[in-house]
């Protein structure tokens, strides 16, 4: 055997197995829900982050609260000051330091939407940025839905859509019902526009989604931040390392 | 300054005088073979993450509530509000998997090299221990944040006792501590979790150290180097082919450890979640006993023992089977050394027929993972269309828990009837890296 054939032998194949395990084991993620578009969110986007927020301050949070997330923290991490957020985002009286939470009576909201709205905190994490921003962009009217409302992510969903007057009021053309099934959905129509263009709707969800997937994890921030300086400087270690180990073993034969 | 050091180290020998023995016999007089290769980084990795768990888990443990009421929040509260909390916590939940991921590497290692075969039967048995109280501990770990996932993998995994005939339901309720998991479920996981645990594998880890120490390491030629020719540059009696444990595979096993930290950060730092496959989608709910997951599976180093479970149907009107067959899939794992009756270690010299056995059983077992953690669930109708899902998972689950059984099974007669045809074994280890 060639020293080649060996150094393949030895070192490469039980290296490229090792991998294969690895890889092996952790097969492609199942895919939640289908195929969604992705919602293109980047939680690093500071600009984003803000309008997100503003829009969550305006549309949800009478509804929805964070019961996990400071306003303080959400000053910190937006580049905002107190007085900005106490001013233009605290609408329910909180303190500074205190977290997100509606004043919409749990037990009423029940009574009125047959389930009360939930908390939003990790509402990213456990369905998925590109579930919520497609679900914030496929709200229709259904006049046989208690509310007026349905959406094609979440049938059946409880939740009146409160966003109607930036995007507009979407309608469903349903298909041909087949024989014994209920009709579906083919597509949504625009019906009547709304203060904003498609584009800068998808635009705004967006924007909002980034928001809740910061408010579902506001640690994922610091984790980019320091991670590649972590990384770094193991590299660095691992060369040190390398060199070490080869210095020892010089005299090994 | 050196002289402080020299006096203060005398001061202790004339009081401790078996504290230098001991470490030389462990480190710089511990002669392990010269030619290890790349499988023998994961025994000290396994011990560095269970480092790494056990201080982790001290500072969670300060910041937790080990009750059904406060679980979810404190653990948001670490996430968030504790400085480095979140830190912390990744650190602990990504350990957890990537302790499984080392401890199958090491594992597969030592069925490869023959590592468990004489005269260190005892070291793989207390390996497997190690193995069975890590399963233990991980689970229990897993129920603590008390997620949805938590709560129903724990209501699936204690639900498993009520199989066994006549004790059953009552075992079951003993165990939870209620008729469901609940808060007193909760309170007596997080003291095995954080106490009992811990201490037991610890025990077993120093147990599996000193048996190892005591019959010497194995190593990718399964040549004993005790049974070489003697004497070395340190000692004249020690092998030939032996060198100082300290500081040889200290150093070589600091450049292990550099890669595997670079591989922890990178996931710790962007993708704590790994995709839902490390903490899961369902688990940042809150556990709630009205609402079930739309799958409930385990952690993705539980699934290929939860698809056996899955596969194995129920017959004569009981479900123990699967139970059974989710077991006997490690009590097998323990008795390797005696099935296995082949006198050559190495997969080097084996017979083909044993390469052959290992590979497909490292796919059965990788195809179970997928199994149970419902990836053929999905990939079935995705590339096959509109067939019957349950006919052909339970058809494919059902071949690759026979591959699993068929392993042993086949090891055995393998070696007892002598069907194996080996290459010769040399003298002296070959090659080192």
């Amino acid at each position: 055997m060639t020293k080649r054939q060996l150094l393949m032998k030895r070192y490469i194949f039980p290296v490229v197995l090792a991998l294969g395990l690895v890889v092996g084991s952790v097969p492609v993620q199942a895919s939640e829900g289908g195929a969604l578009p992705s919602a293109g969110t980047n939680v690093q986007d500071q600009a984003s982050l803000q309008r997100g927020a503003k829009l969550f301050f305006n549309y949800c949070v009478g509804c929805h609260s964070l019961k996990y997330m400071r306003y303080e923290r959400i000053a910190t991490d937006l580049g905002l000051s107190e007085q900005e957020v106490m001013q233009n985002l605290n609408f329910t009286g909180a303190k500074f330091g205190e977290t997100v939470v509606s004043h919409m009576p749990e037990d009423a909201a029940a009574k009125w939407f047959g389930k009360a709205p939930p908390d939003l905190s990790l509402e990213v994490r456990s369905k998925g940025a590109d579930w919520v921003n497609a679900y914030l962009n496929s709200f229709y009217l259904d006049p046989s839905r208690p509310v007026g409302w349905n959406n094609t992510v979440f049938p059946n969903a409880s939740m009146p859509f409160p966003l109607w007057e930036l995007q507009g009021l979407q309608t469903a053309e349903m298909k041909p019902a087949k024989a014994g099934e209920d009709p579906a959905v083919e597509k949504l129509v625009l019906s009547q526009p709304g203060k904003l263009t498609p584009a800068q709707f998808q635009q705004a969800t967006r924007d909002l989604t980034t928001f809740l997937e910061y408010a579902s994890e506001p640690a994922a921030l610091q984790r980019h931040h320091y991670g590649i300086w972590v990384l770094l400087f193991l590299a660095f270690f691992t060369f040190l390392a390398a060199l070490l180990k080869k210095e020892y073993w010089k005299d090994v034969h | 300054m050196a002289n402080v050091f020299t006096s203060i180290g005398d001061w202790v020998n004339e009081r401790a005088p078996g504290m230098m023995p001991m470490y030389r016999k462990h480190m710089t007089e511990y002669y392990a073979p010269k030619n290890f290769n790349l499988w023998y980084y994961f025994g000290s990795l396994a011990l560095l993450v269970l480092v790494n768990q056990i201080v982790t888990g001290i500072f969670l443990t300060m910041n937790y509530n080990p009750s059904a009421a406060g679980a979810f929040a404190s653990v948001e509260y670490i996430m968030r509000d504790v400085e480095w909390g979140w830190l912390i916590r990744y650190m602990h939940s990504t350990g957890a998997s990537l302790f499984f991921v080392v401890v199958f590497l090491h594992m597969f290692r030592g069925i490869m090299y023959g590592s468990y075969k004489k005269p260190r039967e005892l070291v793989w048995l207390l390996g497997m221990l190690i193995f069975l109280a890590l399963m233990a501990e991980a689970f229990m770990g897993y129920v603590l944040p008390w997620g949805n996932m938590s709560f129903w993998g724990a209501k699936v995994i204690i639900s498993l006792f009520g199989t066994i005939p006549y004790i059953g339901g009552d075992l079951v309720e003993w165990i939870m501590g209620d008729f469901l998991p609940a808060d007193a479920t909760l309170n007596r996981f997080f003291a095995l979790h954080v106490v009992a645990l811990p201490i037991v594998l610890l025990l077993l880890v120093v147990l599996h150290l000193a048996a190892l120490h005591e019959v010497g390491s194995n190593n990718p030629d399964g040549v004993e180097i005790k049974k070489g020719p003697k004497g070395n540059r340190w000692d004249a009696l020690k092998p030939t082919d032996g060198i100082p444990f300290h500081p040889y595979y200290t150093v070589k096993d600091l450049v292990g450890v550099g890669f595997f930290l670079l591989i922890a950060a990178f996931i710790i730092f962007f993708a704590p979640t790994f995709g839902g496959w490390f903490l899961e989608h369902d688990n940042f709910i809150p556990a709630n006993n009205l609402a079930t997951p739309s799958h409930i599976k385990p952690v993705w180093y539980f699934t290929p023992f939860y698809a056996i479970l899955r596969m194995i149907p129920s017959l004569f009107g009981t479900a123990v089977w699967g139970v059974l067959g989710m077991f006997g899939a490690i009590a097998l794992l323990f008795l390797l050394p005696w099935l296995d009756r082949g006198q050559v270690k190495s997969i080097r010299y084996r017979g083909t027929g044993f390469k052959v056995a290992l590979g497909l059983f490292v796919v059965a077992y990788i195809m179970l993972g997928a199994v149970g953690a419902g990836v053929t669930a999905e990939v079935i109708p995705a590339w096959f269309g509109n067939v019957d899902v349950t006919f052909w998972e339970n058809l494919f689950g059902r071949l690759m828990t026979l591959v699993y059984f068929g392993f042993f099974v086949f090891l055995w007669a393998y070696t007892y009837y002598g069907w194996e045809k080996t290459k010769p074994v040399p003298e002296r280890v070959t090659t080192h890296d």
